[in-house]
């Protein structure tokens, strides 16, 4: 909401701090400043000048020399204006003053543009006449001023003296606010709603305008009847008539106090409507009463597929849920967005009916979005304005209508709709509104506090008038005593009660076990995307019946590459891989912690499981047994490597995005089942591929829920063996298909509890091995806690040992 | 007679450990002098055709030379080792400028940065962390909020929609109801979570982003108290010369509301370019929970009240550490996560 310190004077005439300081100040009593401007920004030495002279430059065809009268003197000015004449009167900039723009009506520079006396074509010019751009103004909002050449001031407006102001005659002394006004402060979406805002922080008398209407002997009732079929869209409509309408210009304060809110002047009729829209915040209407058919206007809902003319010549078509407003026989107008061709304003209007309303805010919201059709008219209606604001507002429009000679003003206003509500009572709880703040504020202090703003105390009661629709109770007034009571002032304290223990619950302790430990690992942490493009299963070399591919879809995305929740954590690690490929980093490591969005069934009718998936991946320096390596440093981390076991998939189940021969799934130990903790592996080359990457690269990915509900931070000291440990090495030659996985599985079996460890030392295919096997070499380690192992003691397990081999098919090497 | 035989092989054994050359003659000596076969373990063994008398006079006379030359030749020794271990030391400079060996450690995340110190100011006031769901109903996510089906804030907020009632929360204060159902009180929680809304990405905007919800609800909960808690959080998260700023503000689920500024940290409140000149930051939103939050969750609103917030981690992370462009978090360029 735009509002200029001159308007906001207007009802507060004591207001005389700075443009800062009205800023700061009501941004801390909770109207907040987005941005304030001088609009006299870099205006300096300009005066009132008058054009007595004009001669042909001897050396120039398109220069004339003028001699402009400034009141205190004379001054010769060399200008290449074509719109000058003898007698004009013009802003001058003195030599040694400035002006903030270029004729071009570019981009302002920011220390504007300084003027000296100097010569134009060898003849001596001593300042400047300006346009209206170089006085850093918008033209659009000077219709009245000649568009390409010097501002004339008009004899119409009555004609400022020579020498005087020439910022303060264009009406510049001035500054433009910007305020945020947040959606419960309707009233505050006016000037007058931010003058008494102005004035209760301040502490300033607020005068409202005195409206006062002579009104002619005819009532606005023999004119026109009203009749609201859908009230549920339309609790109030006023209507009155005005007759023996003049369409002129505006007088200048008016002009200028709608220009200094960034409003164009039009006439006398529109700046009215336009000015009063502005003052109360109420969007008005005026139909050129002699369109009307039946002297009648009916408002109620169109009928599906309706077209209707608005009046920028657009044909559209409304539903049934768009309110109307029509007359006898037609619809006129889309009610409180736009009016209809049928029945605007004319130059030729004699009798006008002025409409001012209060429509549905949600309704006239959505319909403007239906329709494709935002006015400022609506973005009012949409906030649901004060119905006894409607009425206020349509007396206003007629007393300016007869202060402005713009017309006759019949008698009465013709109103239907619902009744106008009492005003609302709350009871003023002085104890309450303390223990909520936490202050210590007096019973009169808070009453002073609210008659600042127009609210009325009686006894213990609140008298809430119509305009604050968003005090209802304790709370909104603790608010209003808070915000002018100071923030700032309000004490500083911790709350009182008792210390609570706090601290991560046990997922997000788990979650942070992982993240350390990965980092320690090498791999710096993703954030990616939960939504993504359904082509990324393809991508994903995923099979068409894949579950994956069962993802919830997001009815109003983005856009199709952010459409559907992911129900796999790859593309998003892919996506960051390929990106750091493509920008050519070396050796990436990344890890991400994020949700995968499960759906029972599809369409979604209940919330989806939420999986969080901890997705590792790289590329450069490193194998698939690095990988596994950070696997198990990850499962170890929280206790669980113990009962981990990283294994092949079987063929129906591998995973088609991984290379078929490296990957392996992750099991824990469940009971005596075991249940997937994920999967790590190559990517398949043709995924690789898809994603622009070449080389290498490895992902795993474990499922958290999985995880954290059996991680542990558990620890039992074992005791250090005290008894030497035996050490045997076995050298084999093993059928290549034979996992060592499964070798591993029966020394251990078969060691027993003596065997300490397993180790694979030597592992070689190739040239001295027959063709079908490989040579693979452990050592093992033996200890007895209690006491020395013997010799025959171990022989005794190393014969078990060795017979598995050979059931095995397994050949020892001597 | 023994007398003259122990200076004679004492003045041998001593000019001769005077010649030695290093470590190793020294025992040489010290083997034939001392060892079991030595000179002095001669006379030793000949003390048998000492007689009785004289036995302790002669063994005395025999431990002091034995004694004297074990001195000279532990002194000896020890200049030897001491000279052997210089040299090998001399030998052994390095040039500890050479470049190190890199340990790959990997980076945390900005946003993770900014989330645990969230997360440990306040865990050390006591709160417990705890999150919500993402995918959310509309009673959870709106109405219970205190945000009913035609309001204003359900358009502005751009909400991703799903299917029926279900959408993806736009912000996490949905976890507060959560929290409230639970019917444990007092309740003192964070909630930290991933949030959705429908803004095209750019330098400023992301269709996901991360917020921190704060929730506190007892008996005597004042605003007042909402000041001090963000007050310290403020002090903790950017310095503790750091002043706040509370001005009011609208949410519809908390009475009175208000917005948090913090003195800039960059200029400490004399303006500069983070500031936009205004020496103040705007950092999160705050309020009293509107008594119609409290109740829809079946909390009694007379005897309890209670203040919440929500901070955007996000915002914090792109301010705290100059990032200029939000897009920079979701690329995930390791030239970028390297410098966290």
């Amino acid at each position: 909401m735009d509002a200029s310190y001159s308007w906001l004077k207007v009802y507060v005439p004591d207001l005389s701090c700075s443009d800062q300081e009205l800023f700061d100040a009501l941004t801390l009593s909770g109207t907040k400043g987005e941005t304030w401007r001088r609009l006299d920004k870099n205006l300096e030495k300009i005066v009132v000048g008058q054009v007595k002279e004009i001669k042909q430059h001897p050396d120039a065809d398109k220069l004339v020399i003028c001699q402009v009268d400034i009141g205190t003197e004379t001054i010769q000015i060399v200008t290449g204006a074509q719109n000058l004449f003898e007698g004009a009167v013009v802003p001058v900039v003195l030599s040694g003053g400035k002006v903030a723009g270029g004729h071009d009506g570019g981009p302002l520079p920011e220390n504007g543009i300084p003027i000296k006396a100097g010569k134009l074509r060898g003849i001596e010019s001593n300042g400047m006449m300006c346009s209206i751009e170089e006085l850093g103004c918008d033209k659009n909002l000077f219709p009245e001023s000649n568009p390409e050449g010097i501002h004339i001031f008009s004899e119409k407006d009555g004609l400022p003296a020579l020498g005087t102001d020439g910022v303060e005659a264009l009406g510049l002394r001035d500054a433009l606010f910007e305020f945020e006004i947040t959606s419960n402060r309707v009233d505050c979406y006016s000037i007058l709603g931010i003058a008494r805002e102005a004035a209760a922080t301040f502490k300033l008398p607020f005068k409202k305008p005195v409206v006062e209407i002579h009104e002619t002997a005819e009532k606005a009732s023999d004119y026109i009847s009203v009749e609201v079929q859908d009230t549920d869209l339309c609790s109030r409509y006023c209507a009155r008539v005005c007759t023996d309408i003049r369409i002129e210009q505006s007088p200048k304060w008016l002009r200028d106090r709608l220009r200094s809110c960034g409003i164009r002047p039009i006439n006398n009729l529109v700046d009215i409507t336009n000015y009063v829209m502005l003052e109360y915040g109420q969007p008005m209407h005026a139909f050129d009463l002699d369109t009307v058919a039946g002297h009648k206007i009916i408002v109620r809902r169109a009928a599906d597929g309706d077209k209707f003319v608005t009046l920028d010549g657009e044909e559209r078509t409304m539903d049934k849920d768009v309110l109307m407003i029509c007359d006898a026989e037609k619809e006129i107008g889309i009610a409180g967005i736009m009016g209809g061709e049928n029945s605007m304003i004319t130059e030729n209007v004699k009798t006008v009916l002025f409409e001012a309303a209060t429509f549905n805010g949600p309704n006239i919201r959505k319909s403007a979005k239906r329709i494709g059709l935002r006015t400022d008219a609506s973005g009012f209606f949409e906030k649901g304005l004060d119905p006894a604001n409607a009425e206020a507002a349509i007396n206003r429009a007629c007393a300016l209508v007869e202060e402005l000679g713009c017309g006759k003003v019949t008698q009465g206003i013709v109103e239907a709709g619902l009744p106008i509500k009492p005003e609302k009572r709350i009871p003023l709880e002085v104890d309450r509104i303390n223990a909520l703040i936490g202050s210590s504020i007096s019973r009169d202090d808070m009453i002073e506090i609210l008659n600042r703003e127009e609210v009325k105390v009686e006894g213990d009661t609140i008298i809430v008038p119509s305009f604050r629709q968003d005090l209802n109770e304790m709370c909104d007034i603790a608010e209003e005593i808070a915000r002018f009571y100071g923030y700032d002032r309000i004490p500083v304290t911790l709350p009182k009660n008792s210390a609570t223990a706090g601290g991560l619950s046990w997922k997000l302790r788990v979650e942070e076990t992982l993240r350390e430990t990965a980092r320690y690992a090498g791999f710096s942490q993703a954030y990616c995307y939960s939504f993504e493009s359904p082509k990324v299963f393809d991508q994903l070399n995923l099979a068409e019946d894949a579950p994956e591919r069962q993802a919830i879809r997001i009815a109003n995305p983005l856009g199709e590459d952010f459409s559907v929740m992911r129900t796999i954590s790859l593309n998003g690690m892919l996506t960051s891989l390929a990106t750091n490929f493509n920008r050519r980093n070396k050796d990436v490591r990344l890890f991400e912690l994020g949700n995968i969005y499960i759906a029972e069934s599809l369409p979604l009718t209940q919330l989806p499981d939420e999986r969080m998936q901890l997705t590792l991946g790289f590329y450069g320096e490193g194998d698939f047994y690095a990988l596994k390596g950070v696997v198990e440093e990850l499962l170890d981390s929280v206790s669980l490597l113990e009962t981990t076991e990283i294994r092949p998939f079987g063929d129906e189940a591998k995973k088609p995005f991984l290379h078929p021969g490296r990957q392996a799934q992750v099991l824990l130990a469940d009971g005596k089942e075991q249940i997937a903790a994920g999967y790590l592996g190559e990517l398949h080359p043709m995924v690789a591929h898809n994603y622009g990457m070449k080389g290498r690269v490895y992902v795993a990915v474990l499922d958290l829920p999985v995880i954290v509900e059996r991680a542990s931070y558990d620890h039992r000291y074992q005791g250090i063996a005290k008894f030497p440990a035996v050490t045997r090495d076995i050298s084999m030659v093993v059928p290549r298909e034979i996992p060592a996985g499964d070798i591993e599985k029966m020394i251990r079996q078969r060691g027993g509890k003596t065997l300490e460890s397993v180790s694979l030392f030597d592992l070689y295919e190739g040239e001295q091995i027959k063709e079908g096997f490989k040579s693979m070499a452990y050592s093992l380690s033996f200890r007895n806690k209690e006491k020395t192992l013997s010799d025959d003691e171990v022989a005794g397990t190393m014969k078990k040992i060795l017979n598995g081999l050979g059931s095995m098919n397994i050949e020892l090497r001597s | 007679m023994i007398k003259e035989t122990l200076d004679e092989i004492r003045a041998k054994a001593l000019e001769a450990i005077s010649q030695a050359a290093d470590a190793e003659k020294l025992n040489d000596i010290r083997v034939a002098v001392l060892g079991k076969k030595g000179e002095l373990t001669g006379i030793l063994k000949s003390m048998k055709d000492v007689a009785p008398e004289d036995r302790p006079k002669v063994g005395q006379l025999v431990n002091d030379t034995r004694e004297e030359i074990e001195r000279v030749l532990d002194a000896q020794k020890k200049k030897f080792d001491a000279a052997v271990m210089d040299a090998r030391l001399r030998s052994e400079v390095i040039d500890v400028t050479l470049p190190s060996k890199k340990m790959r450690v990997g980076h945390k995340h900005p946003n993770t940065v900014a989330l645990e110190e969230v997360e440990r100011i306040f865990v050390g006031m006591g709160y417990e962390v705890v999150e919500g769901p993402e995918i959310e109903k509309d009673y959870y996510n709106f109405e219970a909020l205190n945000i009913p089906a035609d309001h204003p804030a359900k358009d502005e907020q751009d909400t991703f929609y799903i299917h029926g009632d279900l959408l993806l929360r736009t912000q996490t204060s949905s976890a507060q109801v959560h929290e409230m159902e639970k019917g444990r009180l007092p309740i003192k929680m964070i909630s930290p979570g991933r949030v959705f809304r429908a803004d095209e990405v750019d330098a400023t905007h992301s269709p996901s982003f991360h917020q921190v919800e704060g929730l506190v609800i007892d008996k005597n909960i004042t605003f007042a108290d909402l000041k001090g808690t963000l007050d310290e959080f403020s002090k903790k998260l950017f310095g503790e010369e750091t002043k706040t700023k509370f001005r009011p503000h609208h949410f519809p689920f908390t009475e009175p509301s208000a917005e948090m500024d913090v003195s800039c940290f960059k200029c400490g409140g004399k303006g500069c370019r983070f500031c936009k000149g205004s020496g103040w930051i705007e950092i999160l939103g705050c309020g009293m929970v509107h008594p119609h939050v409290l109740e829809m969750s079946g909390i009694d609103n007379r005897e309890y009240t209670g203040f919440a917030f929500g901070v955007g981690l996000e915002r914090i992370a792109l301010l705290k550490y100059e990032i200029d462009d939000m897009r920079l978090l979701y690329e995930n360029d390791s030239r970028f996560l390297e410098q966290f």
